[in-house]
């Protein structure tokens, strides 16, 4: 008896049926995938829409588009007065964005023989003046008030520290792409002493108004979640608080508003919280739904975050809600991601 | 003792005592169960392949900014995965049929993909992925005790390589696929999950139908008896040992490609944007290279291409830690990490399953694939504190160091073993009647 005579071609055939019929039934399953994909591309968008060459006048909001149809994915503005109004289209698509009257900061996904990430700077008129390579999938995206600076959180796989796992990367450049390095190497300083741990995460960054060096944002390390004030110049980011997490600073300086995890560890439940930064008073808001946003201003009194829409992951929401413990959520602009509220001059 | 494996080889038993591999004069034969067991691997990677491409770009859609949470109970996973392959090994070589312990690991992944197209949160993900790897874990010894079972003792290394280079044809072709889907349909994560798992039900189809039910040695024989329970004490063929001692050591100091692609970013934007690519070339390197040097490791020595694999690692990690970057520098270390691979990774299973007496070859194996993972996430914890503290350049020539001063022992270690090794083919008698 040899091995060779254990294989007999009726097994062979039964195998050669089994292929065919799965192959077949996963062709089907991709060609009407793609066919419903390609209709839905097609389809006339689900909102107003217009295109627009050019960025409107201050004030507007910029966000992404996720109503269906044409125009899906792409970074839109709407003006202040009437955001659920008619949408311009920019014909970029953005997974984040972020403007300020000059410029639009926008990270992308591009599907191309790899998955790839990119980063890219538009000017008024929608030219890309600057773009770069991310190393992972975009997540966050802020410019500070001129839009001199930009920062960027991505996630990376695959080469963290541990195994597979993922880890974020936050850098912060100028508006021409070059820059500051990882935020890896900044030092990070709790009660005056230097945190070596290797299983840092730094995500969300907010610059603060008026402060070109310095900057909010989110560090995490052996389960602990802390709100540091970062300095570029000085390459640190300092412990000031626990458990806020993608901070994001008011227009006036004095308030951050942020997500709160109700178990303070890295999964569960999110509430939005607003710190008074002079007083140290925290106030949770009244929004039930779990938050993954970083949370914008519409002025110094509202704030702007995104939903999943209907538990959808393609489509979600943009709502708005005051600043007060008692104040309910109110619909913003529907079928809408990543608000960015642009005002006049520089902000 | 030896009769079903001669038997298996065609009833040529005067092979399985000739004493020398370089006085062999049986042609190479591939025998179908190779590559049958190649073809089921080669589906199997496409379907797992494919998934992992894309998964971060699902997770992190799915879950937001919870990923890092889910990336740190992954790392605990492959942990798990990493202890489940002596498992593995032991319960194959116990029940004396690798084949049904295999189709329980590559079964336990395809159904990891069916649950994948109906994930609804946090924990069914990390529930689901965690199936995947087990299986992973548990199918890999029992499959390379089957390919050891049935390939010409002298052509051990090559029928490994062989099996490897139809792997990696699969490890290299999901990504593409799956990147491929997604440039079709740009959200089309579920269609990856369909077409993965039609490969898988291929694979798991070619092992359960085609593959033979081979049995390992003790069960032939004595088919009665019960087996021992699994010991260390099993593992303390003294062969093995050094083998284990010589792997663990040098995993230790394999520090992961994850951090030798994260050096070639800081310098050369392609690997930045291409980077799962990067991972693509390695693998097409080490399918390229897989036979020939398999058939290098049978002629001149196995411990010595095992050993020899670890400089073109060395060579690698000089490179990283070079102050020059770009392209050239990215393709050259692709080549050397893929050589890497070719050189060790079915030597290894080639030399664990030579050094143990046959009815512990499962779990012989299955003892030097995870000492090797274990080894290796240690690596990658210990050379993260390294980096953070001093530096990636620095790091990296520290880890040349190590690993050159590692290779210089293990190579001495190795030579009493070496000289084993070329009595390979003398059955261990002593050992089995024990």
């Amino acid at each position: 008896m040899t091995s060779t005579r254990i294989i007999s071609r009726r097994r062979i055939a039964l195998l050669s049926l089994v292929t065919v019929a799965v192959v077949a039934a996963a062709g089907i399953y991709t060609a009407l995938a793609f066919q419903d994909a390609r209709e839905s591309q097609a389809a006339p968008a689900a909102v107003e829409v217009t295109r627009s060459g050019a960025l409107p006048a201050a004030p507007y909001v910029v966000f992404r588009n996720t109503a269906s149809g044409q125009g899906f994915g792409e970074a839109a503005t709407v003006p202040l007065k009437d955001p659920g109004g008619q949408r311009a289209l920019s014909g970029k698509s953005c997974d984040r964005v972020y403007g300020t009257d000059k410029l639009t900061f926008c990270l992308q996904t591009k599907h191309e023989l790899a998955t790839i990430f990119q980063a890219s700077v538009f000017d008024a008129g929608w030219n890309e003046t600057a773009s770069w390579p991310l190393a992972g999938i975009p997540s966050r995206a802020r410019t500070n008030a001129s839009g001199s600076l930009v920062a960027t959180t991505v996630f990376v796989s695959g080469h963290a520290y541990s195994g597979a796992g993922f880890s974020t990367e936050t850098v912060i450049r100028d508006q021409a792409g070059a820059g500051t390095g990882t935020m890896e190497d900044y030092a990070l300083i709790l009660e005056g002493n230097r945190i070596k741990a290797t299983d840092r995460n730094i995500w969300g960054v907010t610059f603060v108004p008026g402060q070109p060096d310095a900057f909010y944002a989110t560090a995490s390390s052996q389960g602990k979640i802390w709100l540091v004030r970062g300095s570029i110049a000085g390459r640190t980011l300092t412990v000031v608080r626990n458990g806020v997490e993608c901070p994001s600073i008011s227009p006036d300086g004095t308030h951050l508003a942020y997500k709160k995890s109700d178990t303070g560890t890295l999964t569960g439940h999110r509430s939005i919280a607003v710190l008074d930064l002079a007083s140290g008073v925290e106030s949770v808001l009244a929004e039930q739904q779990s938050i993954d946003d970083q949370i914008e201003w519409l002025d110094d009194s509202t704030l702007l975050y995104g939903l999943p829409r209907d538990g959808s992951e393609q489509d979600s929401d943009i709502w708005s809600i005051k600043t007060d413990p008692s104040a309910r959520p109110a619909l913003f602009i529907e079928h809408a991601w990543s608000p960015s509220v642009v005002r006049p001059g520089a902000r | 003792m030896y009769i079903s494996m001669a038997d298996r080889t065609g009833g040529k038993k005067d092979t399985e005592t000739a004493v020398s591999p370089s006085v062999q004069d049986a042609a190479f034969r591939l025998s179908p169960v190779i590559l049958w067991l190649g073809i089921v691997s080669m589906a199997t990677d496409i379907s797992s392949e494919s998934v992992a491409a894309i998964l971060p770009l699902y997770v992190t859609g799915f879950l937001g900014l919870s990923t890092i949470a889910f990336g740190f109970i992954d790392g605990l996973n492959q942990g798990a995965s990493a202890i489940v392959r002596i498992a593995a090994g032991w319960a194959s070589d116990r029940t004396g049929h690798p084949k049904r312990v295999a189709v329980a690991g590559y079964g336990l992944s395809m159904l990891a993909r069916i649950g994948l197209l109906f994930a609804g949160g946090f924990v069914s993900l990390i529930g689901i992925i965690a199936g995947d790897r087990i299986g992973k874990g548990i199918r890999t010894a029992p499959r390379d005790a089957l390919i050891s079972a049935v390939a010409q003792p002298q052509y051990l290394a090559r029928s490994f390589g062989v099996h490897r280079m139809l792997d990696n044809i699969g490890a290299a072709t999901g990504p593409l696929l799956a990147f491929l889907i997604l440039l079709l349909i740009p959200n089309g994560f579920s269609t990856v999950f369909v077409v993965s798992l039609a490969f898988a039900v291929i694979g798991v189809a070619a092992l359960v139908l085609v593959v033979p039910d081979v049995t390992t040695p003790r069960a032939v024989k004595h088919p009665k008896r019960a087996r021992p329970a699994f010991t260390w004490s099993q593992l303390k063929d003294p062969g093995l040992t050094r083998l284990l001692v010589t792997a663990g050591l040098l995993a230790l100091l394999t520090v992961g490609d994850g951090f030798i692609y994260l050096v070639l970013q800081a310098r050369d934007s392609f690997a930045v944007q291409w980077f799962p690519l990067l991972y693509v070339g390695t693998n097409v390197v080490y399918l390229a290279l897989a036979v020939p040097l398999g058939r290098l490791a049978d002629r001149w020595g196995r411990v010595r291409v095992f050993l020899g694999g670890h400089l073109a690692l060395l060579a690698c990690y000089l490179l990283a830690a070079a102050p020059f970057g770009g392209l050239g520098a990215t393709v050259t270390c692709l080549v050397l990490l893929g050589l890497f691979y070719a050189a060790t990774d079915g030597v290894l299973a080639a030399l664990a399953s030579r050094l143990v007496s046959p009815e512990k070859v499962a779990t012989g194996i299955g003892a030097a694939q995870t000492v090797v993972a274990l080894c290796r996430m240690a690596a990658s914890a210990g050379f993260g504190i390294l980096w953070f503290a001093i530096g990636a350049a620095p790091a990296m020539l520290v880890a040349a160091v190590a690993l050159a001063a590692a290779l210089a022992a293990t190579a001495v270690l190795m030579r009493t073993a070496q000289e084993n090794t070329s009595q390979e083919s003398t059955p261990q008698k002593q050992d089995t009647g024990a």
